[in-house]
């Protein structure tokens, strides 16, 4: 067990494309560190930097305290388990798992004993002498932990472990592998792209794109007080609705008509000139049935309901607002195009997650009420979160 | 697709193509067993099935200390030879399959090259080297060629089944505190093993068959190989052709490779099975 702390780690191709720019983070003893981001933002590259497998251009790496940079993967001392699990195909579950032991040279008793409690641990105790050709996914999977585990090593490294499994599979793992790390409190980085493992399973989430890291933070902070637009959509299903809207003294205008401003969001756009071009943000979850709020502030509005769903427990209404005036965000489409959405055309496409109570129709129009002191602003230009000091003062 | 349908016409229809394959394969075999069990009088006689079939030839050949000579240099100059060839291929064929290094065009291009180069035209000058650096008449003599022109063919067979080898396992190799060597030899050879048993029967008969080499490098019974030996082969006059020992010698000398490859063959078919990696 140990602390990773990166340096202004860099991470540049020979080609000269740049992977990972000056990333700096702090992993304290047990921390569980989340690395999530779109395909190709850098998490992959920072692991395996972490792991050895790829040089570091430039930056310091240091594990427990001493600059590992040079140092090649097994004197590193640590786990990783990869995607494609990379199982030895030609050696038995209980070879696979006692591998890493064997080849440090400890006794055949101990290897013994060692795979047999991992085995325990991971249910694989009657699978042990079977090949890993003749396991299912998810036996392979814990294969692949277990290999990891046995070992006790200083961290382990995670790379997208769960990604191979069917949803239902996934689910089980991820409750698993939380179980697993919060016994054993072995310092662990963890890669995803899916937003869902980042948020339920982390200490802290690193979200990164374009080699880039955006914002680090609790699974809830991130959540409440995403730093730019693209934690703001990334974090969160579904993600948060963008609109693009106007700011006219103390109200601002978007396609879902004007609103006043509560205080800290006034305070928070002090600074922009009248009439400049915003975009707002909204967490599904901050829209309601108009009928069914009664008068906490904030702002109602019409609009045709195109899709209903109904969840048992909530109610999701999807449709499109028109009209929208204020800036367009190339931030904003470049974010969409990095997502695989074509935000563009459904730019006033919102979602809304309403209480199951709520009387919407598809196909009907319906009066809705959103709270405007959980409205985020954010700069069309950089993307940049305006209302962010004053959302966490408000949090306080 | 019909193809899958098996009806009884279609069964019959292949296995008469399967006979005469088989047929067509296995005569001149059994022709020349059924030769090496004739006498000398029903040599000629033109029967399929030798009338009379006696040991005499055989004993014939294995009273000839020089076959006996021949057999061992045959065995040992062709497993040393195989052995050199898939070590040093095993390991060019992994460099080239997984590293980037310069020059690697270059290996590639004339291991190429040396397949395809004709040996006759090689044996002059390989004889006139053998003569001034005293290995002429040596199984070092016959090793060395042997390697040179073995390993082409075990670097583009080896190197074919490196690159199906998923690279994750080396890196996980690396990451559970292997050494690269170690990650060589424990993981990636013991998964690499259908190519080299491939490889280890593609050498070993190309070695075992030659005859060019072995006739031009040698002259004396101290190295000479089978093939070459069975070309001086002597009948009881000079007027008289040893066709009874000489097909003898040819059904003993066949016996190895068959034995080499059944073993083999079966570590094939047992480690392609292995290869399943991932789901």
């Amino acid at each position: 067990m140990a602390e990773i702390n990166l340096r202004n780690v860099v991470k540049r191709y020979p080609d000269g494309a740049l992977a990972v720019d000056n990333l700096n983070l702090d992993i304290a003893d047990g921390e569980f560190i989340i690395l999530v981001g779109p395909s190709g933002c850098g998490k992959s590259t920072t692991l395996n930097m972490v792991a050895g497998l790829e040089d570091i251009t430039e930056g310091e790496l240091i594990i427990d305290g001493k600059v590992v940079n040079d140092k090649a993967p097994k004197d590193r001392d640590i786990a990783m388990v990869f995607q494609s699990y990379a199982l030895y195909p030609h050696m038995t579950v209980g070879d696979n798992m006692g591998f890493p032991l064997m080849l440090a040279g400890v006794d055949k008793a101990t290897i013994k004993k060692k795979v047999g409690d991992a085995a325990e641990m991971l249910e694989l105790t009657q699978h042990l002498d079977r090949k890993p050709a003749n396991l299912s996914g998810g036996q392979r999977q814990r294969v692949a932990m277990g290999r990891a585990i046995v070992r006790s090593p200083k961290a382990f490294l995670m790379d997208e472990p769960l990604s191979n499994l069917d949803a239902k599979l996934r689910v089980q793992m991820r409750t698993q592998v939380s179980r697993i790390q919060k016994t054993l409190g072995t310092t662990t980085l963890y890669v995803t792209h899916d937003q869902t493992e980042a948020m339920t399973l982390g200490d802290r989430v690193v979200v990164m794109r374009g080699g880039i890291v955006q914002q680090v933070g609790s699974p809830t902070e991130l959540y409440d007080s995403p730093r730019n637009l693209f934690v703001a959509g990334f974090i969160g299903s579904p993600s948060m609705n963008f609109l693009p809207a106007e700011i006219k003294g103390d109200h601002l205008v978007s396609a879902l008509g004007e609103a006043a401003m509560p205080d800290h969001v006034r305070q928070a756009v002090h600074g922009q000139a009248s009439g400049s071009g915003v975009i707002l943000g909204l967490r599904p979850e901050h829209f309601e049935d108009a009928r069914l709020v009664g008068d906490k502030p904030g702002a109602t509005f019409t609009a045709q309901i195109d899709i209903v769903e109904s969840m048992g427990s909530d109610i999701y209404a999807y449709f499109s607002v028109q009209g929208s005036k204020g800036a367009q965000s190339a931030e904003l489409d470049e974010i969409a195009r990095d997502a695989g959405q074509d935000m563009s055309a459904m730019g006033e496409e919102i979602t809304a997650r309403l209480d199951a109570g709520a009387r919407v129709q598809s196909g009907s129009p319906a009066t809705l009420w959103y709270d405007t002191s959980k409205l985020h602003v954010f700069d069309a230009e950089t993307g940049q979160n305006l209302t962010l000091g004053a959302g966490a003062q408000l949090a306080v | 697709m019909s193809t899958a349908v098996e009806t009884p016409r279609r069964k019959l229809a292949w296995s008469g193509a399967n006979l005469i394959v088989l047929v067509y394969a296995f005569i001149p075999v059994l022709w020349i067993v059924s030769l090496s069990l004739k006498d000398t009088g029903t040599l000629n006689d033109g029967k399929f099935w030798p009338s009379s079939p006696t040991r005499d030839s055989y004993s014939q050949i294995f009273n000839n200390p020089d076959f006996l000579r021949a057999l061992v240099n045959s065995i040992g100059i062709c497993a040393i030879a195989t052995v050199c060839a898939l070590v040093f291929g095993t390991m060019a064929a992994y460099a080239i399959a997984r590293l980037e290094f310069p020059g690697k065009r270059l290996i590639v291009g004339v291991s190429l090259l040396i397949a395809m180069f004709p040996q006759i035209a090689l044996v002059t000058p390989l004889f006139k080297i053998e003569t001034a650096i005293g290995i002429f008449d040596t199984w070092l003599g016959l090793i060395i060629p042997y390697i040179t022109f073995a390993l082409p063919l075990a670097i583009y067979t080896l190197s074919a089944f490196f690159r199906e080898i998923p690279w994750e396992l080396e890196k996980a190799a690396k990451m559970d505190g292997a050494t690269p060597f170690q990650a060589f030899r424990r993981v990636i050879t013991p998964l690499a093993m259908p190519g080299v048993f491939t490889t280890a029967i593609l050498v070993f008969i190309a070695c075992w068959n030659d005859f060019l080499f072995a006739l031009s490098l040698t002259s004396t019974s101290r190295s000479r190989t089978v093939p070459a030996a069975l070309s001086y082969f002597q009948g009881a006059t000079t007027f008289e052709v040893p066709t009874g020992p000489i097909a003898a010698a040819a059904v003993v000398i066949t016996v190895p490779i068959v034995i080499f490859v059944l073993f083999f063959q079966r570590r094939i078919v047992a480690g392609l099975t292995s290869g399943a990696v991932k789901g």
